[in-house]
């Protein structure tokens, strides 16, 4: 970022500009224009797909949304009559969608926090001296490549009520079997098993990368004034992390609050469960939009959607920025503390 | 959606860090620090039964028979089935399973080449073009990838029935062949790979801008463009939630597939889980040749910026 912010007035002009400047003045030929709006045009040419496309399959249909959202809609004609915000109404005045919210908070909060815990004591475990790196790392990504839809048809086996995996272990061992599609919880934290399968390999890659990034002799230096491996990983590693979990967690949440795949593949109806125990907002969304074909309460939910991610954003940008202008003060301070020694 | 988790947008935090520079130095000293005990090992060879365990899971069920599963003397050995199942799963006239590899194939590879294509351009120009507004435009960019796909089905599935599109492949390919973090992952690598010189002299040679972008952006952006691809490559075959709307059944791609699959044999998991290892072989056979980039990939993605 800071390059551009150093060169743009130099280069921008210096290319048009310089070779007028060194020749005889003469009129500028029909070659020289060319390159000039070359000049001009080019970078707003290579951008426009990007813009072009968001245009028409992100922009138009967030303000679309909106619009169909006050709307009932009416598949028949594919019009719709305007209503106002009834179907906002119909949405927070059913019950089903404050379980949904509920369900999708818990699953969320189940598949991240363990995720990130263990995410880093396995990135703590790569970041030693071992041999074999690339086999451990890759290791850790394997289960990355499987689709959800696959992770949750094999995991949904594993969790079966009566002969699964993990019920058939539990009563081996003397423990009671878990009504896994029974009860709300323990289905959320199938699910969340899930979500963790997956993703937990890649976040330790991403941690593992910050860690690199920690100056070895931080750690030679708390040897020297006798830390242990444990103080050492509290007082230098974790700290040294913050900006990277910040970043982690604020994508797990826009990707957690979206869950579709695992909750819908969970039973072969797909809906939820029988009592939505483990009805998700996304998978509520399509129950509404593709199952009872009503576009108008969809199109509302999917802005109530919206709104939550940006209010949870929000709250994660805020919360950022307190850290990261603590970082930002604490800096300049010790460079002047360096400069008044030397001075 | 899933585009958001992206490594290379770290970079936007990780840029207050300011100890680029020290890293090399600190590598080399790395190597002789904290040689790793037998826990460690130990840890590692958990983490690694757990990542392998779910596969091998479901080749133990798949090769069996439906009864496997309630089988009181249950044997922790494959047993010699699989090929049966391979066969119901792929002859399953409701599942489609040979047209669905095939969409998934060909659809995967189009999104992936697209988005190696589009982003380059567009990552060049910010990274290396100096026009009016580019960095607000990069942070629009940016920004972007916070609106969630949910937002826009409803009105994308009205659009594309009244195009006559839905259930074609053209649907899912679409929408898909721009990518907000393709764009910003490229930005952020050739921002640090191609010195400004080396352009302004294309430029004074007399090179027009697209010959500039030709022989020197596409040359440098080789690398990050491969893990981009291999990465876009992964995420589109693995996407599920817009395929599911907007597909029909008859022509699915593989996880609309084991969905369908799913839903036909929900009595016999050993037909179900078969088809769930059939679906990911091309994936792990992928992992296995590039594995190593993706590995390298995410990671420098992570500490770029």
């Amino acid at each position: 970022m800071t390059t551009t912010q150093t060169r743009p007035p130099a280069s921008a002009t210096e290319p048009a500009a310089a070779p007028p400047a060194g020749r005889p003045v003469r009129v500028l030929g029909f070659r020289q224009n060319l390159s000039r709006w070359d000049l001009k045009l080019s970078p707003y040419l290579y951008i426009s797909p990007f813009f072009i496309m968001f245009a028409v399959v992100g922009l138009f249909p967030i303000g679309y949304t909106a619009v169909i959202s006050l709307m009932d809609w009416d598949l028949v004609r594919n019009s719709g009559e305007f209503i106002g915000f009834g179907q906002y109404v119909w949405i927070l005045q059913n019950p089903q969608f404050w379980t949904a919210l509920r369900n999708t908070f818990s699953i969320f909060l189940l598949s991240s926090v363990p995720q990130l815990i263990v995410a880093i004591f396995i990135a703590a475990m790569l970041d030693r001296n071992i041999r074999g790196k690339t086999f451990w790392r890759m290791s850790v990504l394997v289960p990355f490549v499987m689709a959800p839809v696959a992770v949750a048809l094999i995991f949904s086996n594993m969790f079966g009520d009566v002969h699964g995996l993990v019920n058939g272990i539990l009563t081996d061992i003397g423990l009671p079997a878990v009504p896994w599609h029974k009860d709300p919880f323990w289905s959320h934290v199938a699910i969340a098993t899930m979500v963790n399968f997956r993703w937990t390999g890649y976040n330790t890659l991403i941690l593992l990368a910050a860690m690199q990034a920690i100056p070895r002799d931080y750690y030679e230096a708390a040897t020297v004034d006798g830390a242990g491996a444990f103080r050492q990983f509290t007082s230098i590693t974790l700290p040294s992390l913050k900006a990277t979990l910040i970043f982690v967690i604020i994508t797990s949440t826009i990707g957690g609050l979206q869950i579709f795949d695992e909750p819908r593949m969970f039973d072969n109806t797909g809906e939820g469960g029988p009592a939505q125990q483990w009805l998700t907002i996304t998978l509520f969304l399509y129950n509404i939009g593709w199952g009872e074909w009503n576009f108008g309460r969809a199109a509302a939910l999917a802005w109530i959607l919206f709104l939550i991610i940006i209010l949870i954003g929000l709250i994660n940008l805020a919360v950022t920025r307190t850290l990261v202008r603590d970082e930002g003060i604490r800096a300049p301070k010790a460079r002047k503390k360096q400069k008044g020694v030397r001075a | 959606m899933s585009s958001l988790n992206s490594p290379a947008a770290l970079s936007i935090v990780e840029s207050s860090i300011p100890d680029t520079p020290r890293r090399r130095h600190n590598r080399t000293t790395r190597i002789k620090g904290r040689r790793a005990g037998f826990w460690v090992y130990a840890g590692l060879v958990v983490v690694l039964i757990g990542s392998v365990f779910p596969f091998y899971w479901s080749f133990l069920i798949g090769s069996g028979d439906s009864t496997t599963i309630n089988d009181p003397d249950f044997s922790w050995l494959p047993g010699g089935n699989f090929i049966a199942n391979a066969t119901t799963v792929v002859t399953d006239p409701a599942v489609n399973f040979w047209p669905a590899l095939w969409n998934s194939i060909y659809s995967s590879a189009l999104i992936a080449a697209a988005v190696v294509v589009t982003s380059t351009l567009a990552g060049w120009a910010f990274a290396k073009l100096h026009f009016r507004g580019s960095k607000p435009l990069l942070v629009f960019v940016v920004a972007t990838m916070a609106v969630p796909m949910q937002l826009g089905v409803v009105p994308l599935y009205i659009l594309f029935a009244d195009l006559g599109w839905t259930g074609q492949i053209g649907a899912i390919i679409i929408p898909a062949i721009t990518s907000a973090f393709g764009v910003f992952w490229m930005t952020q690598y050739l921002r640090q790979s191609v010195p400004d010189e080396l352009i302004e002299a294309a430029r004074v040679d007399g090179a027009s801008m697209i010959r500039t972008f030709w022989t020197i952006g596409v040359v440098a952006a080789r690398p990050a463009a491969a893990m981009l691809g291999l990465f876009t490559f992964v995420t589109a075959w693995n996407n599920f939630f817009w395929p599911f709307i907007v597909l029909d059944r008859s022509d699915p791609t593989l996880p609309v597939a084991l969905s369908l699959l799913q839903s036909n044999h929900f009595v016999d998991y050993s037909i179900v889980l078969a088809g769930v290892l059939l679906s990911t072989i091309p994936l792990l056979l992928l992992f296995v040749v590039a594995g190593k980039q993706l590995v390298s990939g995410i990671m420098q993605g992570a500490v770029k910026g």
